[in-house]
């Protein structure tokens, strides 16, 4: 237990020491050791602001996913940017109420970000019970097949990667 | 520098300010308030992007060592773009604005 | 190619902020008003970006950050002051 108690959290260190190289801009050893210092020094002091962190059953899984969310994005762009130049007349907006499975916050968080950053939807609301969220899309031809689509493209990959233990 | 890295830039130099200009198209001439959400949240983001890409090419091609830190700009604005576009979707949803009246659905009372 | 690029793609951008612009004036709500803002804000990271590939100055990096940092907390600054009536409770 010592371990979890001088690095509470091993994956935010790491980002941290990335993110100082990549601030600094310079990967000499001596920006190294003073991004490891930073990586350690701050998730020790602000412990106790942080939530528990669901455990990452599948690292390698969530990588791809991602890349695949970066490609829909670029796709989502030219969609949404044929919608605007196209006739305003045509489009059909609506609010999808998406029941949700996830239940932990960070995953739960990642999903609207990632609901928002893809094809026309943006996600408006979460019920206070968090079992339902609000979407509102540009131009739904059928709400049921969208619903269907984000349950099955974001949140199927989400529940495997995240070790989600039913509360 | 070559003419071929020279084409790349002026590519997604175009296309990071097209993608914005759609976004501030679709901010313009929408109708109601949550389809203007839309444009600048996703356009806006990707036509940052388009531009930081650029920047990252051009910089490496001068010779002067590979520079990665402009990447720290899109990365965060891919995560906090979405997280102000829920903040004003809230907002909206509280002021119960006027919808455009072919929305379906109706957001719920809470 | 670049020296005719890149003020076409400034005169691009200079007609994205205006369009925005007419958004900030015309509203007609308050929520349009700040995703007017935060369109304005995030293009003019854009176009610092792009300032930076024109002089050939790596300094405007720090600028388009800070602006970025600091344009986010501002729109959610504004927009919880509209939700709540209230920024820090």
């Amino acid at each position: 237990m010592t371990a979890r108690r001088w690095l509470p959290h091993p994956l935010l260190s790491l980002t941290l020491l990335l993110v100082w190289l990549l601030l600094v801009n310079d990967i000499s050893v001596g920006h190294w050791l003073l991004g490891a210092l930073l990586g350690w020094l701050i998730p020790l002091l602000t412990q106790v602001f942080w939530i528990n962190p669901p455990r990452i059953r599948k690292p390698l899984k969530l990588c791809l996913f991602f890349l695949r969310v970066l490609g829909d994005i670029v796709i989502a762009n030219l969609q949404v940017a044929k919608l605007i130049l196209g006739p305003s007349a045509r489009l059909r907006p609506a609010f999808v109420e998406i029941p949700m499975l996830l239940e932990d916050e960070l995953a739960l968080t990642m999903l609207a970000s990632i609901i928002s950053l893809t094809p026309g939807t943006v996600s408006a609301d979460l019920s206070d019970d968090r079992k339902i969220l609000l979407v509102h899309s540009l131009d739904v031809d059928d709400e049921a097949a969208l619903v269907e689509q984000i349950k099955h493209r974001y949140e199927a990959p989400l529940l495997e990667v995240f070790a989600c233990s039913p509360t | 520098m070559h003419s071929w890295i020279e084409a790349l830039v002026a590519l997604f130099l175009l296309l990071g300010s097209l993608f914005a200009l759609v976004g501030a198209i679709g901010l313009y001439r929408l109708p109601d308030f949550f389809m203007r959400l839309h444009g600048p949240t996703k356009s806006t983001t990707l036509g940052v992007g388009g531009m930081v890409i650029a920047s990252l090419i051009y910089f490496g091609s001068r010779g002067d060592g590979i520079s990665l830190h402009e990447l720290l700009i899109t990365l965060f604005l891919f995560i906090t773009a979405p997280v102000s576009a829920h903040m004003l979707a809230k907002a909206a949803l509280q002021q119960k604005l006027r919808l455009s009246d072919k929305t379906r659905g109706r957001p719920w009372e809470q | 190619m670049l020296a005719y690029v890149i003020p076409l793609c400034l005169a691009i951008m200079g007609l994205a902020l205006v369009l925005t612009l007419a958004r900030l004036i015309k509203g007609p709500d308050m929520p349009d008003r700040i995703l007017a803002l935060d369109t304005l804000y995030i293009n003019a990271i854009a176009l610092l970006v792009l300032f930076g590939i024109w002089l050939g100055s790596d300094l405007y990096f720090e600028a388009a950050l800070l602006i970025a940092v600091m344009g986010f907390i501002g729109t959610v600054a504004v927009a919880k002051y509209l939700l709540r009536g209230d920024i820090i409770e």
